[in-house]
């Protein structure tokens, strides 16, 4: 009885919910799109950016990917546009904007 | 065979626990269910049972230790009483809503204030809509009885839901009655080993429990915890069949004492349904045709069964052991007729309000009650709903 969370969605009946909504799975964090909740969203600006890598480890959400020592563009998926990488940044190579950044 | 001894009713829940030895028991002592875990412990520390035993320092966190400890895979339980109960209130809806089949042995005492330490049934009544199937006990050998099939019913698949074990504080747990204990064999096989197919110390099948729900999946998690209450209803009946092929003695959602013909019902719950009883034999030897139902499982709430069975009579007697402070009656005053009027059963429903924070409930008390009920129907009087017995107020004097 594992769970398939790509199956369940705000139109299943309640028959086929699992017993106390329990997620019999792991790592379902990552299908669960929650940059929706997002009203500012952080812009990266990659010729300021010198890969110091300070803002990766402060974003709560993780959405800063690092792949073999480089930055990668945010996970906009998952971010809440809460800024704390902005403030981390000493170069200003990240700016807030207003609204889902598209 | 079964075995003839005498015992205190939470000597008898402490030797159930032992029989059923289970995983982990987290508690925290109060009056007047302090002995259960103590005789626990007890057995634990003789090597008796292998149970872990986790001194809390709150049932607020004897509570949240069962829940993590059922979550974890562990058949888990915990005992406390009156504001015991009340500090558990929060766990108490999680332990239900995340379909944990964990047990609670419940001593029933008064809430406070004023503060005392006597019988009633506030802490669990206050529980009543928590999602907790209650099962209440007359005596020490139906606390013992109620016990052992306490897992059965609560880790069935088609329930998933915890059970609370309640008995009367003092009256029965610290009466000591004759009582008739099973085999550890028989009780162990009984009640099963516990196999749950998901749980936390899982390696290999993560699993989340109690995830945040938005209200798109909220209302139908409800839907489906409510679901799995009525469903409890058969498992209760098919696990009390199972008791009596095993040991013999049968239960179902309630007792019928001497019903059949009866103009006149007493509907009561726990230890006080034996005094009732002796007021029936003693009534009934003068020809008065009186009966009880003494009311077992009061969650799932057997509405239809209630109705079907009060059908026959002209009038019953609703016995309250707590207030709802709500100027209309106790809780099963207001069940009971509402069970009545759904199954269109009309009889007289007279509510009282009885034994509150352990004040004595005679058999001359229930004399009169059957009395005033047979003035209702024969003489039309008019009787004050709602009423206290056994108070003292200058009307009543």
């Amino acid at each position: 009885m594992r769970t398939d969370i790509s199956k369940i969605n705000e139109q299943s009946p309640a028959e086929d919910l699992t017993e106390g909504l329990m997620i019999f799975a792991g790592g379902t964090a990552r299908d669960f799109k929650t940059g929706e909740w997002r009203t500012s969203t952080p812009i990266f600006d990659e010729e300021k950016c010198k890969q110091c890598l300070l803002c990766a480890p402060v974003c709560p959400d993780g959405c800063i990917p690092v792949k073999e020592g480089r930055r990668e563009a945010f996970d906009l998926d998952h971010c809440k546009g809460c800024g704390i990488c902005v403030k981390a940044c000493p170069f200003g190579a990240i700016d807030m904007v207003e609204g889902m950044g598209v | 065979m079964a075995i003839k001894d005498r015992m205190s009713g939470n000597e008898a829940v402490a030797y159930a626990i032992k029989q059923v030895n289970p995983d982990v028991m987290p508690a925290f002592p109060i009056t007047p269910s302090t002995e259960i875990p103590q005789l626990v412990s007890n057995y634990i520390a003789n090597g008796e049972m292998d149970t872990e035993f986790i001194p809390v320092e709150s049932e607020h966190s004897s509570m949240s230790a069962t829940v993590g400890a059922e979550s974890a895979g562990a058949r888990s339980l915990t005992a406390t009483s009156s504001c015991g109960l009340a500090l558990m209130w929060e766990e108490l809806l999680v332990a239900a809503s995340n379909r944990l089949p964990l047990v609670l042995a419940l001593v029933n005492r008064t809430l406070s204030g004023p503060i005392n330490i006597n019988c009633d049934h506030s802490d669990s009544m206050g529980a009543r809509d928590t999602g907790w199937i209650q099962i209440y006990a007359e005596n020490n050998q139906e606390a013992y009885d109620n016990f052992i099939q306490a897992y059965p019913i609560a880790e069935d698949p088609r329930v998933h839901l915890p059970v609370m074990v309640c008995q009367d504080g003092f009256i029965t747990s610290h009466a000591v009655q004759n009582i008739l204990l099973e085999e550890d064999d028989k009780v162990k096989e009984f009640v099963g080993e516990y196999k749950p197919e998901e749980f936390l110390l899982n390696p290999g099948k993560p699993m989340a429990v109690g995830p945040y729900s938005v209200s798109n999946y909220a209302m139908e998690a409800k839907y489906n915890q409510e679901k799995a209450m009525e469903n409890s209803g058969k498992v209760i009946l098919e696990v009390a069949e199972r008791f009596k092929k095993t040991f013999g003695r049968g239960f179902g959602f309630f007792e019928e004492y001497k019903t059949d013909d009866a103009e006149y019902i007493m509907l009561i719950m726990g230890s006080a349904a034996g005094t009732a009883k002796q007021a029936v034999d003693d009534l009934r030897a003068k020809g008065m045709k009186v009966g009880v139902l003494k009311l077992r499982v009061f969650r799932p709430f057997p509405a239809d069964e209630i109705a079907k069975a009060l059908s026959g009579c002209k009038a019953v007697a609703i016995m309250d052991r707590t207030e709802s402070y709500n100027g209309h009656g106790g809780p099963l005053s207001s069940e009971v007729p509402a069970a009545l009027f759904r199954n269109k059963v009309n009889i007289e429903a007279v509510s009282y309000i009885y034994g509150l924070a352990g004040r004595d409930f005679m058999v001359e008390t229930a004399y009169e009650i059957f009395e005033e009920l047979r003035d209702v129907v024969e003489n039309g009087k008019k009787v004050k709903q709602h009423r206290y017995i056994g108070l003292r107020t200058r009307e009543e004097q």
